[in-house]
C-alpha cells in the first residue's frame, strides 16, 4: 500500500498524495472565496456610506484630519490620566474581588455576616449603574467632608473599584465553584485547612479557568476609565470635549475613541491568544 | 498500491453481501515521528465480531478512531460497505451517523436525562419524530432493565449502568457497526459483568462489532475474530479460539503470558 522506498523510509502512497492536494487546493478555494466576499462586502459597505446624502457634510464635522491632528497632544494627554486610572483600578478590582469570592465560599455559621455581606454587595454593586456610582461617590463622600480634598481622579476610581470588583468577584466565585469537588477533598485528605485548600489548591485552578472572563472585563473597563470625565477630570474624553467645543467640529471624539481601540487591542488581541492556548492544551487530540 | 489504484467504487446498495462492512488497507497514523499505525489491513464483514487486543499504546483506539473519522489517517485507505470514507470529499458526519461508538469513560452527555441521551442522535440526526424516538428509547432502556431511569440523569446511575446507557444510546440508531473501546475498562470488577452481558446478547443478535478490549476470556468467548497490534501493526489475527489456544508468533505468545493469568 504505502510502498516503503529503498532505504526503509516511509513515503506517501500515490493515493495519498491525491487527498493531500486535493486538501490544498481546498484551502487555496477558501482563502480566494473569503478575499473575494470580503472585497464585495467592503465595497458595497463604502458604497452605501460614501454615497449617502449626508455623508460630505458628515465627513466635514467627524473626520476633519486638521482638526483631529491638532486635537491630538491634549487628549493624548488626558489618555495618560486614564491610564494611571486603569492600573490603579485594576489592582485594585483584583484585590476587593478575590476577597469578595473567598468570603462568599466561608463555611460554618460564624462567617454568615461576611457571607451576607459579600453577597449584597455584590447584588447592590451589580444592579447600580457605573455612572450613579460615579456621582455619589465623586460628589456624595467628598460632601461628607471627612477625607482630605483629593483629585475628582482619585473618587472616579474608587467608583470604578466598587462597581468592577462585584463583577469581577462573581466570575472568580464561578471559577471556584467550577473547580471539581474532589480535589478538595483530596487536599483535605491530605490535612490541608479549609484556608489552605482555598489558597494552594483551588484558586490556583479556579483563576485559570476564569483567566479569559477576566482579561475581557479587563477590556471593558479600560474604555469605562473614560466615564470619569463626568466627575470634571480631564481625561481623554473630556478633553475631547473641550477641544470639540474650541474646533465646533465633533472630529476630536473620534479620535479619543481610536485611542481607546489602541489601548484594548494588544489585550483584546492577548486575551484571544490565551483562550486559544488554554483550549489547545485542555482538548488536546479532538478535530471534531 | 493495488487496492488505491484501481478507485473504483461500488454504488451504494451494490456492495451487498460480498462487501466487508468496514475494510481498512493500509491505514498509516503518526504523530511527528512517532508511528501508531504502520499500515494495518483489517476487515470486518457482517454480523462478525473482532477484538482488536494489544497492549496500551498498541495503536487500537487510535485504530478504532480512523474508523469514524474522529482521527485523521496519513496513508491508505478505510471503507464502509465498500464506499471509500478516507476521501476528503466524504461528508464525514453522515459517516459516523452509520456508525456507533461506545467509550471507556462512556461519555453520557450530564446535562441531559438517560431517554434524551439515548434519543439524541435519532431525533437530530435522523430526523425521527420524538414520540417514536422516545418509544424506541424506552423500548432500549427497558431491554437493559433500566425503563426506571429514564427520566433520571446519568449522575444518578453506576458506572456500569451509565456504560450500558452509552451502548444502547450508541445502537439507538441501527448503525452498520459497532465501535467499542475497552469499555469495561473504567468499571469496578463487579460491574464488568453487566457491560460484557450486554456485549454478548448484541454480539449474539447479529451486530457487527470492532472491539478494543483487555477482556481475554470476553474476546475468545465471544469474539469470532482476534486481531494483535503490537507497535501500531498487526502482528497476528485468527479464529478466538484458535488464536488463544495456539499463538503462532513470538510476540503474541510473549503479551498473552502476560496478561493471562497461570
Amino acid at each position: 500500500m504505502s510502498a516503503a522506498s529503498p532505504d526503509g523510509a516511509w513515503r506517501p502512497s500515490e493515493l495519498e498524495l491525491g487527498r493531500r492536494a486535493f486538501r490544498r487546493r481546498q484551502t487555496w478555494r477558501s482563502v480566494l472565496v473569503s478575499a473575494l466576499s470580503t472585497l464585495v462586502f467592503a465595497g458595497l459597505l463604502a458604497w452605501a456610506v460614501l454615497g449617502s446624502p449626508g455623508w460630505a457634510r458628515v465627513a466635514e464635522t467627524f473626520f476633519d484630519p486638521e482638526v483631529a491632528i491638532a486635537s491630538l497632544p491634549r487628549i493624548a494627554e488626558g489618555l495618560l490620566l486614564n491610564l494611571q486610572v486603569l492600573v490603579f483600578a485594576a489592582v485594585g478590582v483584583l484585590l476587593v474581588a478575590i476577597t469578595l469570592a473567598t468570603l462568599r465560599t466561608l463555611r460554618g455559621p460564624v462567617f454568615f455576616p461576611l457571607r451576607a455581606i459579600a453577597a449584597g454587595y455584590t447584588d447592590l454593586f451589580r444592579g447600580v449603574p457605573l455612572l450613579i456610582v460615579l456621582y455619589l461617590v465623586g460628589y456624595g463622600v467628598p460632601a461628607l467632608e471627612f477625607f482630605p480634598r483629593l483629585p475628582v481622579a482619585v473618587w472616579g476610581t474608587i467608583a470604578i473599584v466598587l462597581v468592577y470588583s462585584a463583577y469581577v468577584a462573581e466570575v472568580f466565585r464561578a471559577g471556584i465553584e467550577a473547580v471539581h469537588p474532589s480535589q478538595r477533598l483530596a487536599a483535605r485528605s491530605l490535612g490541608l485547612s479549609h484556608a489552605q485548600t482555598m489558597r494552594r489548591v483551588v484558586l490556583p485552578q479556579a483563576i485559570r479557568k476564569v483567566t479569559p472572563a477576566l482579561m475581557n472585563d479587563f477590556v471593558a473597563m479600560q474604555k469605562d476609565v473614560g466615564l470619569i470625565s463626568v466627575l470634571g477630570a480631564v481625561d481623554a474624553v473630556r478633553a475631547a470635549q473641550i477641544e470639540t467645543a474650541h474646533y465646533f467640529n465633533f472630529t476630536p471624539y473620534v479620535v479619543a475613541g481610536l485611542l481607546f481601540v489602541l489601548l484594548a487591542l494588544p489585550m483584546v488581541r492577548l486575551t484571544d491568544w490565551v483562550t486559544a492556548r488554554m483550549r489547545r492544551r485542555e482538548q488536546i487530540g479532538s478535530i471534531v | 498500491m493495488s487496492r488505491a489504484a484501481d478507485g473504483a467504487q461500488p454504488p451504494a446498495g451494490a456492495a451487498g453481501e460480498r462487501e466487508p462492512v468496514l475494510a481498512l488497507s493500509g491505514v498509516r497514523r503518526a504523530y511527528g515521528e512517532h508511528v501508531v499505525l504502520d499500515g494495518v489491513d483489517l476487515e470486518v464483514r457482517a454480523h462478525e465480531v473482532v477484538a482488536l487486543i494489544g497492549a496500551s499504546g498498541s495503536g487500537k483506539s487510535t485504530l478504532l478512531r480512523t474508523a469514524n473519522l474522529l482521527e485523521p489517517i496519513d496513508d491508505g485507505v478505510i471503507r464502509l460497505a465498500g464506499r471509500d470514507i478516507s476521501d476528503p470529499r466524504v461528508d464525514a458526519d453522515a459517516v459516523r451517523a452509520r456508525i456507533g461508538a461506545v467509550f471507556q469513560h462512556y461519555n453520557l452527555f450530564p446535562h441531559l436525562s438517560v431517554l434524551d441521551n439515548v434519543t439524541l442522535a435519532s431525533r437530530l440526526v435522523h430526523r425521527t419524530p420524538k414520540a417514536e424516538a422516545e418509544r424506541r428509547g424506552q423500548e432500549l432502556l427497558a431491554s437493559i432493565g433500566l425503563a426506571d431511569f429514564a427520566r433520571a440523569y446519568p449522575d444518578r446511575l453506576s458506572g456500569g449502568q451509565q456504560q450500558r446507557v452509552a451502548i444502547v444510546r450508541a445502537i439507538a440508531t441501527g448503525p452498520e457497526l459497532l465501535l467499542l473501546d475497552e469499555v469495561t475498562s473504567a468499571l469496578d470488577p463487579e460491574l464488568v459483568g453487566e457491560v460484557l452481558a450486554l456485549v454478548r446478547s448484541l454480539a449474539d443478535g447479529g451486530t457487527t462489532i470492532l472491539m478494543a478490549t483487555h477482556e481475554m476470556a470476553f474476546a475468545r468467548d465471544v469474539a469470532d475474530r482476534v486481531v494483535f497490534l503490537d507497535g501500531g501493526r498487526i502482528v497476528e489475527q485468527g479464529p478466538s479460539r484458535q488464536f488463544f489456544a495456539a499463538p503462532r508468533e513470538e510476540r503474541t505468545r510473549a503479551f498473552l503470558a502476560r496478561v493471562l493469568p497461570g
